[in-house]
């Protein structure tokens, strides 16, 4: 028997996601109270009014542009670990160049400025493994990994130098340099989620129309075969990885332009691995990977919400429940489908 | 600057450097058993977490170390567990469910720090080994590991099946080496050794801090890398790694103005050195990271 794709990636989500409630239940019981009660609270609280879908909007920015870089360099054949690193590096860039542009500057020069200057910095993070992957065969997973310690190294070091004094954050970026809100009753989502669902859009007209994108998923497939059809892996892996760092960077778009207008130390900490997650979750297609952002978004809200009740910590829990159930299903499944086809 | 020198050539700084490099060495132990029979080990920083958090709980309800260590290596072992049923069993991507342990661990142990203490940082003192580095039986028995390791991996039985799991799965089969027992062996290993790791962080910290493992499975995995997935090297590359963060303590202290940040980076730029083959060659075992029957 052999399955349709469609059927099988909706037996992944549907295993994956029932794993997951099952393992939150269990911890909300541990807790003595009721599992229909945290959840019914958890979607209430999120898109339940216009402020919580706001607020879950804000959250999954940034998961869908991680999402994105995790699964663009994933059809590469490559696994981004850095996403961390480059989206703090990104957030870091737009903020600085933000805030030395002069006061006055219209938002149509400074926008594109600030918003180039986040993908920039980026993708210059990634490109590194990149190199280091074509150049010398160095395994990107580790570097990626030691990119984000250093990341995080170099930013408390440039931080003595750009922080405001007695803060762990930058000045404020110039008005122009703003991303306004979305207006959705005052809640932080604001024009990144727009610039997100374009990115969306434009990996996957790359991926699926453009022939870069092509020669990317053909390198991805067996680099072997795409290098005897004259495709030049190793630039492929470089602009691969480069450009998973811009998607990743651009999540400074949605903390220092569109929210707090500064870059503070430990912004965004988190949405470079739960990019995994949804990269994972959204089978590698834009598509579903917008989907699965909004899904660890809500959940990501949600567990402010539930607070009182269980510790927010518990939607760390079912995150990390979620990954193991889509990479252990669909594996299993994959191999049901292989025997099958015996 | 001349009482950064003074304190180096002090017995206290090198026991300190000591101190620091014990949870490295063991979860770099650990790890390099894992990678050697073939399986990448990312999820050492998890189990260190979970090690460290069982630890600090049954030390606490017992007021004995001793059990305290012994829960830690039995946590680690669970979490190895969960982690071998995964990728050998399943067959899931080990960097995927690496990843995402390390994000269980990391989620679990503050719901449970919640749970168990309601706190959201740190759990009440706990009991500790006393006496010293030369009292603690957890620094001596990581030092029998070191000198034990590097013969088990190259001169006995063991030591040859891991190795042959690692470099030619199909190879040892054709002779009879049951590829996933070996496997299975070296990721239970691995997650008592972290697991032990993560006990020392708790017993010499006297209790569980939330995140208290702080990226030190990922070093020691680097450590690994470093070693050429070879133990003793490891080892070698830990107290490098330990004696870099003990420089960067007291440099602290002293105030030299001097960004301390550059010391702190050095294992991750060494690491990115020795990874793209700029300290002899470092090659990872050929079977690494791909299931048995593939």
């Amino acid at each position: 028997m052999t399955r349709a794709p469609v059927m099988r990636e909706a037996l992944v989500l549907g295993i994956s996601l029932l794993s997951a409630m099952a393992a939150g239940s269990l911890l909300i019981l541990a807790l003595g109270e009721s599992p229909a009660h945290v959840y019914g609270l958890l979607l209430r609280s999120t898109w339940g009014d216009s402020y919580g879908v706001g607020q879950v909007l804000f959250k999954s920015t940034p998961l869908i542009f991680t999402g994105l870089s995790v699964a663009l360099a994933f059809r590469a054949g490559l696994f981004n670990i850095g996403a961390e690193g480059q989206l703090m590096l990104g957030g870091l860039a737009a903020a600085l160049v933000g805030a030395s542009l002069p006061a006055g500057a219209p938002a149509a020069l400074a926008l594109p400025l600030v918003v180039l200057a986040a993908a920039l910095a980026g993708a210059v993070w990634g490109a590194i493994p990149g190199v280091l992957r074509a150049c010398f065969g160095a395994h990107e997973v580790i570097n990626t990994i030691m990119l984000n310690f250093l990341a995080a190294a170099l930013v408390l070091g440039l931080g003595h130098e750009v922080f405001l004094p007695e803060t762990t954050h930058t000045a404020l970026v110039v008005e122009g340099a703003r991303l306004p809100a979305l207006g959705l009753a005052g809640s932080a989502a604001n024009l990144s989620f727009i610039l997100a669902l374009v990115a969306a859009a434009a990996v996957w007209f790359y991926l699926a129309r453009a022939r870069r994108g092509f020669e990317l998923r053909a390198v991805g497939l067996s680099p072997g075969a795409a290098e005897n059809a004259g495709v030049r892996v190793r630039a492929t892996w470089v602009a691969a990885m480069a450009t998973a760092g811009a998607l990743a960077g651009l999540v400074g778009c949605n903390f220092v332009l569109g929210y707090k207008h500064y870059f503070e130390e430990g912004m965004g900490r988190g949405a470079g691995f739960m990019g995994i997650a949804v990269a994972l979750l959204g089978r590698g297609h834009p598509l579903g990977v917008v989907l699965a952002a909004l899904l660890l978004g809500t959940l990501s809200h949600g567990g402010m919400a539930v607070n009182a009740l269980v510790p927010k910590e518990l939607v760390d829990v079912l995150q990390a429940v979620i990954i193991l159930a889509v990479a252990a299903s669909s594996a299993a499944l994959d191999r049901g489908a292989g025997r099958a086809g015996q | 600057m001349s009482g950064f020198l003074e304190s180096l050539v002090g017995f206290a700084f090198w026991v300190q450097v000591l101190r620091i490099s014990v949870p490295y060495v063991l979860a770099a132990l650990g790890g390099a058993t894992s990678e050697r029979s073939g399986v990448i080990d990312l999820a050492l920083e998890g189990k260190l977490l979970v090690g460290a958090f069982a630890t600090a709980w049954v030390a606490d309800l017992s007021q004995s170390p001793w059990l305290g260590a012994l829960a830690g290596a039995a946590a680690g072992a669970l979490v190895a567990l969960l982690y071998g049923l995964l990728v050998l069993r399943w067959r899931a991507n080990q960097i995927v469910v690496g990843v995402a342990i390390n994000l269980l661990a990391f989620g679990l142990t503050r719901y449970l720090l919640k749970l168990a203490y309601g706190s959201t940082s740190s759990s009440p003192p706990t009991p500790g080994f006393e006496g010293g580095l030369a009292g603690n039986p957890l620094f001596w028995a990581c030092a029998a590991l070191v000198v034990v390791w590097q013969p088990l991996f190259s001169r006995t039985r063991f030591g040859l099946r891991l190795r042959a799991a690692g470099e030619h799965p199909q190879a040892a089969a054709s002779v009879g080496v049951v590829v996933g027992r070996v496997r299975w062996a070296a990721v239970t290993l691995s997650g008592v050794l972290a697991g032990l790791g993560g006990a020392w962080l708790a017993l010499d910290n006297h209790g569980f801090t939330a995140e208290m493992s702080g990226g030190r499975g990922y070093i020691a995995l680097a450590a690994v890398i470093m070693g050429k997935w070879r133990p003793a090297a490891a080892a070698l590359a830990c107290l490098l790694f330990g004696f870099a963060e003990t420089c960067q303590l007291h440099l602290q202290a002293a105030d030299l103005g001097l960004p301390t940040e550059v010391i702190r980076s050095l294992p991750y730029l060494l690491t990115m050195v020795a990874l793209a083959g700029f300290i002899g060659r470092s090659r990872a075992p050929a079977a690494l990271g791909v299931p048995e029957d593939v």
